[in-house]
């Protein structure tokens, strides 16, 4: 990670909402002690599933909503209800846009390339994300896709420092895909400071220098793809998938865990030498199990993301 | 370091682009328009203000710019607003550096610019229909229309601030029929009964279309129209700031 100082940082973050009336008229805390610091020139993802408090952290760092509790710090400043000064430094893409229906993309973006002193120029940056060749459809025509394309240009369209991407691939066909992930690698070489919520774990482990993961309002986890991947004493551990007769159960010696996520495939974690290998191939003699098929997978974010929360992202 | 471009600047921008925004919408337009048309060749072919004033055109046509300032600023951007707020445009434009501020002022600029032309409209159609305003009168009519503006564009965006887009659209079209038939606009306070009058005179629509009868007719300045739209600007600025929703 970089040493400078971070361009966001959150410390102890807490968020309410309410009151709810399905909780007897009570507040609801939705964020309860959310860590998270993100710094220039990298790319900090914040995976959860549905409902963890990703966008409402994002929210909070954002300065659309005002915390409850704990620090926000955005480029060193407090961000709720932030003036133009501010605004003019960060460019944020939301979730589900906003954008005005009723106008067109180009005129869209020359009016929000307006707001800023020094704004990058709409026809390149347009044509870098195919948004020409909608130019003229009224926004309220275009595809989930050709939105989330548009809703990028007018968060970069400003220059900023720092960029928020709420679910960036979000609606993307896969050839899109890779022009936003290739922009986005551009801007973080370029010193920007990138935060991007995902709940797709190909993103996270494409993207991310560095990933967070909330759960039930709290940070869970932290580190780098590599240092969250990789087992329990920080050696490289790895899933052993295999397939056998569905509804077995086994015995399997510490740490080894097992699961069978799909009917007659079971997934071993926790295996980080040939030692356990030998221990696992002994319970299956025990058993009387043959496996059809055996293969060793890396772990990847969702495992990590199983293990921590008990059950699956998506 | 990047920096927002000034103030005025950005006001300047989002009052073209809600401008044209306001213009592109085809039922704004018929609102903006034809609907005062519809009213101003009513007004004088029926015999509803026979009695006010010397010609019927004389009487119908300030009521009918009245009647314009009402739909731009308290109906067409009340709903607009509205909308704006459920599909998040509000939520997104405060992404941007453009601010409260410019929000608001850039609104306020889309208003007069389409009031503008919804005026020389209307007034070179009333003059080709005999329409002849008192020339003296003419300053006080545009400050008149300006104060108009700016009340109904803070009722507008009060409404449109606190209630759902939905209940935004029934609230301002009801008020709009509301008051363009009863509330003193197009049709005089003192032909309504006796016991609604005192209410009715203190209502922004009976204020505006009293006053530009008042300075367009007879040249007569009466500041009391001008207190009263003062008062509901300000009333209503104030409620919107502290109860406007942004999202």
């Amino acid at each position: 990670m970089p040493t400078s100082d971070p361009c966001l940082r959150i410390e102890g973050l807490i968020k309410d909402f309410g009151p709810v009336p399905a909780h007897d008229g009570k507040m609801v805390r939705v964020l309860n002690g959310v860590d998270f610091t993100a710094h220039q020139g990298a790319v900090t993802a914040l995976l959860g599933a549905n409902g963890a408090g990703k966008t409402t952290t994002l929210e909070c760092a954002q300065g659309l909503q005002r915390p409850d509790g704990g620090l926000v710090h955005l480029l060193g400043r407090t961000p709720h209800n932030a003036g133009p000064a501010l605004r003019s430094r960060v460019g944020i893409m939301l979730q589900d846009g906003g954008l005005p229906p009723g106008s067109k993309p180009l005129p869209l973006l020359r009016h929000i390339a307006k707001m800023y002193k020094s704004p990058r120029s709409v026809d390149e940056l347009a044509e870098r994300l195919g948004i020409t060749r909608f130019a003229d459809t009224g926004i309220r025509r275009l595809s989930g896709g050709q939105k989330q394309r548009l809703a990028l240009a007018t968060a970069l369209i400003g220059n900023p420092e720092v960029l928020f991407l709420d679910e960036p691939s979000a609606g993307l066909d896969p050839q899109s895909r890779q022009v936003v992930f290739d922009l986005i690698a551009e801007e973080r070489a370029n010193g920007l400071g990138i935060i991007l919520t995902t709940h797709l774990m190909e993103d996270a482990q494409r993207l991310a220098d560095y990933v967070y993961i909330i759960d039930a309002g709290r940070t869970v986890a932290q580190g780098t793809v590599s240092e969250l991947t990789s087992g329990p004493n920080k050696r490289e551990s790895r899933d052993l998938v295999f397939d056998a007769p569905p509804g077995l159960i086994f015995e399997l010696p510490e740490p080894l865990t097992i699961a069978e996520n799909t009917p007659g495939r079971y997934t071993v974690t926790g295996i980080i030498s040939p030692t356990q290998l030998a221990q696992l191939s002994a319970v299956w003699e025990a058993t009387g199990v043959l496996p059809h098929s055996i293969s060793m997978v890396p772990r990847s974010l969702e495992d990590v993301f199983l293990d921590l929360s008990g059950r699956t992202i998506s | 370091m990047n920096a927002p471009a000034s103030l005025p600047r950005r006001i300047l921008a989002h009052g073209a682009y809600e401008t044209t925004v306001m213009l592109r919408n085809g039922e704004q337009l018929v609102l903006a328009i034809i609907l005062p048309l519809l009213a101003l060749i009513g007004l004088s072919v029926t015999p509803l203000l026979d009695g006010f004033g010397d010609t019927r055109i004389n009487v119908a046509t300030p009521g009918v710019l009245a009647l314009c300032a009402m739909s731009t600023a308290f109906t067409g951007q009340g709903i607009a607003t509205g909308f704006d707020r459920r599909y998040g445009v509000l939520r997104f434009l405060s992404t941007t550096p453009l601010g409260k501020a410019g929000l608001i002022y850039g609104k306020a600029i889309a208003v007069v610019c389409v009031l503008a032309i919804q005026v020389i409209i209307i007034s070179t159609v009333a003059a080709f229909m005999g329409w002849r305003p008192d020339p003296g009168g003419i300053p006080a009519a545009i400050l008149l229309i300006l104060l108009g503006a700016a009340a109904f564009t803070a009722l507008g965006l009060l409404v449109a601030g606190t209630f759902r887009p939905e209940a935004t659209l029934a609230v301002t079209n009801l008020l709009w029929i509301l008051l363009a038939a009863a509330g003193g606009i197009l049709i005089p306070a003192s032909e309504l009964p006796q016991g609604v009058q005192p209410y009715v005179e203190i209502l922004p629509s009976s204020a505006l279309g009293e006053g530009l009868r008042g300075a367009l007719g007879n040249g007569s300045l009466d500041i009391l129209p001008m207190i009263t739209l003062v008062v509901w600007a300000a009333a209503a600025s104030i409620a919107a700031i502290k109860w406007f929703k942004w999202s």
